[in-house]
């Protein structure tokens, strides 16, 4: 491998210019001209050359085409050298049909995802969902702190529901013709007015946003997906600021086949974005050799909590135009501030305000989700927000793979039609989600855990770095299991969402209700 | 052993001085070549199907670095225009495709007898409101239970992403009503997408690799196209059928075209067929389900089946699934894969339900896991389970729905045949496919095109044109006629005549 590494660097060197036809001839002039020299040069240079050749051999024989020189690469010409070539691929094609004998397969690329083993994120969402806690009927069950979702003003939504499909208005809305026959795959347009409307309101008021520019998908994680296959191809990187979402691995990699390269922040810098380790991570990229096409953040950071601030995406957007790259901004978690001192910046905000002008508008792409937001994640309805003209017509197209339902589309237009509403579930929203949030993090200062001063998010983001050994990926999920599988508490660890220090868990805590605090407070206790 | 042959000659002296020239040069020359061909073709790494392997990284390493430094010099001379990807390219181009130009021609000017009496008639969608009287009655009185009785826990919370129980097991009591009557049908097997169309996809990507390729008998749906190669990147092959035959598939032009695949290289993972067939409308009869899973068995590749229009039969012939063929059977049940779909038998295609079933536990696992791309919303899935509980309802909707079927595909394609059109004889679907062969100038693929541009533009109604649906034979088109009612079909027929008439006065 490590012969492999350095051959192909000093290849182009040797083959870039017109010097490059002389070396060739020099060990032959050596020759000519006699003497030690040439010798050692004439076998040593042979000898390089012919060990570029096998390598390039090996190369070509997991992929079939010939190394024919002529410029129409596939398989209609199988000339000379490929005497061994043949040999590969007759092989293969007996093996596989016939070998297996009746055995259908799968693909490779979803074997390997069938292959791929379930992060611990994903085995504690599983066991929690087997067997969850409930006071009366399963008080020994697991509690789930694994899954961001809002439960705390479901009940807002229930009599909303209640009261509003009982009334003719929605059943109008509801009118058959209006929901059941083909809709456009991208969105009704009374649903992206009043998505623009609603994302307008969480930003108080200060970007109108424009309802052309918008298209709805059936979720955040096709949101991602769609994005990143539009503006990468396969085997491109994305830089992705860790820790991140847990989800995001499957999200763009699976399908997409992007590569995400981790820019580490560091709880010393309480876990935020700096221009230096993006341009470090991007630059080792590169030296990879991989083609960087952009990064992606989650503003409000998503496992952190904290949101960028405004010099913060400034800068930001500064590196993305010097090295020409798209940013997608996943506000999904845009809604519920816990902290009405700190504010939350939009990107939005940042791309339309006047003095922003040299920046690009069309490498920027915005995320909205109406799963943590408005706490409606069984809805599915996830919002892209991009001036990219050319994204926008291809996502529509794309869209026919993952749109939004018509009746969901229905009743949530009449939802946010229905602005009194809007206005006090938001406003009781983020009251709830502070109290919870006071609750549970003070209970937590109280066993000795330390959470990350955050202003955002329906989840914390716990420091138990006291309590692991050793003091490493292994001490912490060791903790981890015993958290699942003693106390019955699923945690989402940190390394599970790429974190470079170990010993930091996420805690989402709006799955919770008020009387379930002093159960789980006492169950992490027992651990420690 | 190759190598030491010229240093040996060069150690002796002599005749190695010439060999000694002649192979390094040889390859340096190959080197050269070599590297020529990785530099030129940026996207190779891309073709390549295979998982990178060690190899093929370390050699993706050179070219990646060279076009890194190339994007470089890109950035700088166009400061700061942010690229797209190349593969997102052809999808974002404009329509092509007659379907879709059709398509978009009635969606900016379509058709109402009240409103717009001189816009475009649609043909060219199968959607079917011939029922959508008994959905409406269904949806008014039961839609507050349906909805209320839940609670906000049950739609408004996360759910499995492949789809609640609940609906699973309703809707594998439909596909026993509908698709196979004497299967019944497991709900584990079940994975629901937000509809067929990612139902198709998912399947896809899960069966084939990029470059590899799927049989197709031709005619086909034209949305296939964009369903199984945009993002998945597999490659379509059609097995054509003829008029001679009705348009029904024979086993030895399915064999023809494996081989002729196999020769160009092709890895062929399986056949994507849809029975009733869309655009055709004729079903599969026993023995060619029988045939196609001898033959799927003898190369090792799957069956896709699309049995979406399953319930929209209304001819005296019999319907077969592919599941009851697979349910006698012992062996080989993991290659076969059904897809099915609330669009078209309950016409219901806003909402969003498709349904991949499959055998393979390997396939449903990835499925499950892929359908966080392309969930069913919640709502939808409680109202769409209580809708199919009701299973008299259900029973009534889909014996008047094909009652209605046959009134109106009767009354449609005697109208033409007044015109001298004939249709083939079909026994499914929301449409017809009509010969209008003796209709074109040109019996080839520009005659048949400028015919449809005719009847979009002179008589505005928008059919779908054979050459869409990548059919062999000129002069074959595809009418959708559930979406008209018995006045509107009156106004078609009146309207087509008038361009019978101009094509054939001349001649």
């Amino acid at each position: 491998m490590k012969q492999k590494h350095q051959n192909p660097n000093t290849n182009p060197t040797t083959s870039s210019g017109v010097t490059t036809d002389m070396r060739v001839i020099v060990p032959l002039q050596g020759l000519v001209q006699g003497g030690g020299s040439g010798l050692v040069l004439g076998s040593i240079i042979p000898c390089a050359l012919f060990y570029f050749f096998q390598l390039y051999f090996k190369s070509k024989n997991p992929t079939t085409p010939p190394p024919s020189p002529s410029s129409q690469q596939p398989p209609d010409i199988t000339p000379p050298p490929a005497g061994g070539l043949e040999r590969v691929q007759s092989i293969r094609s007996i093996w596989s049909p016939r070998g297996t004998n009746g055995q259908a397969q799968v693909s490779s690329r979803a074997s390997l995802v069938i292959k791929q083993p379930d992060s611990p994120y994903y085995v504690g969402l599983e066991k929690a969902l087997v067997d969850p806690y409930h006071g009366l009927r399963n008080p020994d069950g697991i509690i789930q702190l694994g899954l961001d979702e809002n439960k705390l003003s479901l009940d807002l939504v229930e009599d909303w529901i209640m009261t509003h499909t009982k009334c003719s208005t929605i059943c109008q809305e509801l009118q058959v013709n209006g929901i059941t026959n083909y809709h456009p795959y991208d969105g009704i347009s009374d649903l992206k007015m009043a998505v623009a409307g609603f994302m307008s309101q969480v930003t108080e008021g200060r970007v109108l946003f424009d309802p052309s520019n918008i298209i709805l998908t059936s979720g955040v994680s096709p949101a991602i997906e769609m994005l990143v296959f539009c503006l990468s191809d396969i085997g491109n990187a994305f830089l992705v600021p860790s820790p991140y979402s847990p989800d995001l691995d499957r999200d763009i990699k699976w399908r997409a086949g992007v590569e995400i390269i981790p820019v580490p922040c560091r709880s010393s810098d309480n876990f935020t974005l700096s221009t230096t380790s993006l341009n470090r991570a991007y630059n080792q990229a590169k030296k990879r050799g991989l083609k960087v096409q952009g990064v992606i953040i989650s503003n409000p950071s998503n496992p952190v909590g904290n949101s960028l601030t405004r010099e913060t995406l400034y800068d930001l957007l500064d590196f993305a135009t010097e090295k020409n790259l798209h940013v997608i901004a996943n506000e999904a978690l845009a809604g519920p501030t816990n902290d009405k001192n700190l504010e939350f910046v939009s990107l939005a905000e940042i791309i339309n305000s006047q003095d922003s002008e040299e920046y690009d508008r069309k490498r920027v792409h915005i995320i909205y989700g109406l799963s943590k937001d408005v706490s409606l994640p069984g809805f599915e309805v996830g919002a892209v927000y991009s001036f990219n003209q050319t994204v926008l017509n291809a996502s529509k197209k794309l869209l026919r793979f993952s749109s939004v339902s018509s009746l969901s589309q229905r009743l949530l237009v009449s939802m946010f039609n229905d602005s009194r509403f809007v206005g006090d579930f938001i406003k009781i929203n983020r009251e709830r989600v502070e109290r919870m949030s006071d609750l549970f993090v003070g209970g937590l200062k109280n066993l000795g855990i330390n959470c990350m001063k955050t202003s955002h998010g329906t989840y914390c983001w716990a420091d138990m770095s006291a309590f692991i050994r050793p003091y490493s990926e292994k001490g912490e999920l060791e903790l981890w299991e015993k958290l699942l599988n003693v106390v019955k508490v699923n945690a989402t660890p940190g390394s599970c969402c790429h974190c470079i220090e170990p010993g930091w868990f996420r805690f989402c805590f709006t799955g919770l209700t008020e009387s379930e605090i002093p159960v789980v407070l006492e169950r992490i206790g027992k651990v420690l | 052993m190759r190598l030491i042959v010229p240093l040996q000659g060069i150690v002796q002296g002599r005749g190695g001085l010439i060999l000694g020239s002649i192979i390094p040069c040889a390859m340096y020359y190959f080197l050269q070549f070599y590297l020529k061909r990785r530099r030129s073709p940026p996207n190779l790494p891309e073709a390549d199907s295979n998982p990178p392997s060690p190899v093929a990284s370390s050699s993706n390493l050179t070219e990646l670095s060279r076009s890194a430094s190339r994007s470089n010099l890109v950035s700088r001379a166009s400061i700061g225009r942010p690229h797209v990807s190349a593969r997102v390219h052809s999808i974002a181009k404009a329509n092509d495709s007659c379907y879709y130009v059709g398509l978009d021609r009635v969606s900016s000017d379509p058709y109402d007898r009240v409103g717009n009496p001189n816009g475009v008639v649609q043909l060219g969608l199968a959607e079917n409101r011939l029922t959508l009287d008994l959905i409406e009655n269904w949806i008014t009185e039961k839609l507050n239970e349906s909805i209320l009785g839940m609670n906000a826990n049950g739609i408004a919370t996360y759910q499995p992403f492949d789809g609640m129980s609940e609906l699973k097991v309703a809707m594998a009591g439909l596909m026993s009503q509908v698709v196979g009557k004497t299967v019944t049908f497991d709900p584990s097997q079940i994975v629901l997408t937000s509809g067929a169309t990612s139902a198709i996809e998912i399947l896809c990507f899960a069966l084939a690799d990029q470059g590899n390729a799927f049989l197709i008998p031709a005619p086909y749906y034209p949305g296939f196209d964009r369903d199984m190669k945009w993002r998945t990147g597999v490659e379509l092959i059609p097995v054509h059928c003829r008029s001679s035959d009705n348009f029904t598939l024979s086993i030895p032009a399915l064999d023809q075209a494996f081989n002729q695949a196999r020769k160009r290289g092709q890895k062929v993972k399986g056949i994507l067929l849809s029975n009733p067939s869309n655009p055709v409308g004729n079903l599969m009869t026993r023995e060619t389900l029988l045939g196609l899973l001898d033959f799927a068995r003898e190369k090792n590749i799957h069956i896709i089946s699309d049995e979406l229009f399953a319930g929209s039969t209304f001819g005296d012939e019999e319907f077969v699934s592919m599941a009851e063929i697979i349910e006698s059977e012992e062996t080989d049940k993991d290659r076969v894969h059904i897809v099915y779909g609330l669009s078209k038998d309950l016409s219901l295609p806003g909402f969003r339900v498709g349904v991949i079933y499959s055998y393979n536990e390997n396939v449903l696992t990835v499925s499950r896991k892929m359908t966080r791309f392309s969930p069913v919303s919640a709502p939808t899935q409680r109202l769409v389970t209580s809708m199919l509980s009701d299973t008299t309802f259900i029973k009534s909707y889909i014996e008047t729905n094909q009652e209605r079927l046959r009134g109106m595909y009767e009354l449609f394609v005697n109208g033409l045949k007044e015109l001298g059109i004939s249709c083939t004889k079909s026994s499914g679907g929301l449409y017809c496919w009509c010969d209008m062969s003796g209709l074109i100038k040109t019996y080839n693929e520009k005659g048949e095109l400028d015919l449809w541009d005719k009847l979009l533009t002179v008589a505005k109604i928008n059919v779908t044109p054979g050459s869409s649906c990548h059919c062999i034979e000129p002069g074959w088109f595809r009418c959708c006629f559930t979406t008209l009612d018995e006045d509107d079909v009156r106004i078609v027929i009146e309207r087509i005549r008038l361009v019978v008439e101009t094509c054939k006065s001349p001649s």
